[in-house]
């Protein structure tokens, strides 16, 4: 796995908000087919760092490099064409956008009918619920629904790499072993995934490798494996 | 002539809706601009204001003043063009200069800028009425109201003098707003740039994570809004025959309560509620008291923001993240 090529490097992140400095030189990669995941506690810098990436917060220092081009300073929409798709916590849907509109909004920047047209198609097959709640309203699906539908949407992208920030934050379990599977099934289709989770074992035992972020610093990294047996992950994020 | 009061109230109910489609086609821009970045842009009325003098100009430096038959449709087609692109085009600039710089801005600082785009545009409208040119009084009297050639004559389509009067004018008004209304509905609805617009207006950072480039879909709701007011001056011009440069305050505080009647933000709103206002003047005028209509649109306004902030056709809420 190691040896494919990187597809994602951050370099001595640093970002804040306002005076407030909250990413101390945050430095990962993720390699083509992986999934990694970063975890961490509640404030610790895991959408900010999501953020980054997707150039929406401002970077103080270091770079980031996609794909071996070095786009530190590319504006957030253009980096959406160059294969980077982000699923962000709390989903933000649209929410008076139909669940196709939604979709199609995912296929922005894509002029392809025809595979825009079979990876509805796909989205259709992996979430068949929103097959069925085409023309209703973003905002009117449950939270479960919603969180398919900003997957679906990011898909429609086709990206290279797929970051999910939480995708199973606020939903009802028996979703989110439905959302966990989607997961595990873009990964099987070689999907690359960056992944932000709460649910820490259950990401680390889908990931091939895991990041451990501590206020804004990385602290640990290693396979998911070994992360899941490692006493001071055990303690501090799988309570036990 | 002697009128039948039922007479009187139809004509008065027909001049309220021409003039509410001028009003609702002035609304639109507010609601347009407000549903995106949430700006009440307090200079679109003097906008809209420009927009009638630079259509004066264009009729003076082409010697059209005095324009009649096909030689009318051509001048009235070309300052409507003038005028919408005119508008459009500054009001993008209005954006880009004064507004996109306050995007992370709070929305007071947004909304004092736009007070100041404001008094830019009515002081540049007391400027250009002092142009020495023959259709501005030949420079003198700069804040004085300027003639607007009469070249959609005021003609009763439905036959004599007496009775109710559908004027070429009337019509004038139909045919120019009401495709712009229904092409600005299937612009936002159906095309690719509508959707954006929609997606932009409820959720920047998730359009900003699908591509789209959010200033560039900004600026071009912009220039529709704009484009709206170019429009709608011209129409007015034509149909009342006269302009100046105050004229911006009262269109806009009219379009404006229209558009916070209807709800702000929502299009079939600003349509609806600048149809209202349009019929609530010309009843105000007819019978109860001119001057105290403008008093009443106020009122209005008032009241609605007091008793139901969303309008008639707006959200109770809006879902903002
Ligand atoms: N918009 C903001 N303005 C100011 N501070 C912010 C903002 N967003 C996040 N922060 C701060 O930055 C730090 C990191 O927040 P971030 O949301 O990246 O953490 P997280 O790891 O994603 O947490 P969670 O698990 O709760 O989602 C926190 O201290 C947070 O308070
Ligand atoms: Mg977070």
């Amino acid at each position: 796995m190691s040896e494919a090529p990187v597809l994602l490097e951050l370099r001595q992140i640093r970002a804040g908000y306002g005076p407030v400095d909250v990413l101390f030189g945050i430095s990962l990669e993720v390699r083509r087919g992986e999934i990694v995941c970063l975890i961490g506690a509640n404030g610790a810098g895991k959408s900010s760092t999501l953020m980054c990436i997707s150039r929406i917060n401002p970077i103080r220092g270091g770079s980031i490099w996609f794909d071996g081009a070095d786009v530190t300073a590319e504006r957030a929409d253009r980096l959406v064409p160059r294969g980077l798709a982000q699923v962000p916590e709390g989903r933000r849907i649209f929410p008076r956008l139909t669940v196709l509109e939604n979709l199609e909004m995912g296929a922005y920047c894509r002029s392809d009918a025809d595979g825009i047209a079979r990876d509805l198609e796909g989205v259709f097959r992996m979430f068949p619920v929103l097959r069925e709640r085409t023309a209703q309203l973003g905002g009117t699906l449950s939270g479960g629904e919603q969180q398919m539908l900003a997957i679906g949407r990011a898909l429609m992208g086709s990206p290279r790499l797929l970051m999910m920030d939480e995708p199973s934050m606020g939903i009802a379990p028996i979703l989110v072993s439905r959302i966990f599977e989607a997961i595990a099934e873009l990964r099987d289709r070689g999907m690359t995934i960056l992944l932000v989770e709460q649910n820490a074992r259950a990401a680390l035992r889908l990931s091939d490798r895991g990041y451990v972020l501590e206020t804004g610093r990385i602290i640990l990294s290693d396979t998911g494996a070994s992360l899941l047996a490692s006493p001071k992950v055990r303690e501090a994020y799988l309570g036990e | 002539m002697e009128f039948t009061s039922a007479e009187v109230f139809a004509q008065q109910v027909l001049n309220g809706l021409s003039n509410g489609m001028i009003i609702a086609l002035i609304a639109l821009g507010y609601t347009m601009v407000y549903g995106i970045i949430e700006l009440i842009n307090w200079a679109h009325g003097d906008l809209f204001m420009l927009g009638g003098f630079l259509a004066l100009t264009i009729l003076g430096a082409l010697g059209l003043e005095e324009a009649s038959g096909p030689m009318a449709v051509v001048a009235v087609l070309v300052i409507l063009a003038a005028s919408a692109g005119f508008c459009g085009t500054l009001n993008v600039l209005a954006d880009r200069i004064a507004y996109r710089p306050l995007r992370r801005a709070p929305k007071v600082s947004l909304l004092v800028t736009a007070i100041g785009v404001s008094f830019i545009f009515v002081n540049l409208g007391l400027f250009w009425g002092g142009v020495p040119m023959e259709v501005f009084s030949g420079g003198i009297a700069a804040a004085a109201p300027k003639d607007f050639p009469a070249l959609v004559p005021s003609r009763n389509l439905l036959g004599t003098d007496d009775g109710v009067g559908f004027t070429l004018r009337d019509l004038l008004v139909v045919v120019v707003t009401l495709p712009l209304m229904l092409g600005l509905w299937w612009l936002v609805a159906r095309t690719r740039l509508g959707k954006a617009m929609r997606a932009t207006a409820q959720n920047p950072t998730a359009a900003r994570l699908m591509g789209i480039d959010v200033d560039r879909v900004i600026g071009s709701t912009f220039f529709l809004g704009g484009a709206l007011a170019g429009f709608a001056s011209v129409v007015y011009a034509l149909y009342n025959n006269t302009i100046g440069f105050q004229m911006g305050y009262r269109a806009g505080m009219d379009a404006f309560t229209a558009a916070v009647l209807g709800g702000i933000g929502s299009l079939p709103g600003a349509v609806l509620g600048g149809l209202l206002i349009g019929l609530i003047r010309a009843m105000s005028d007819q019978y109860l008291e001119a001057r105290w209509t403008n008093a009443l649109v106020f009122a209005i306004l008032i009241l609605i923001l007091v008793f139901r902030p969303s309008g008639l056709l707006g959200m109770k809420q809006r879902e903002k993240v």
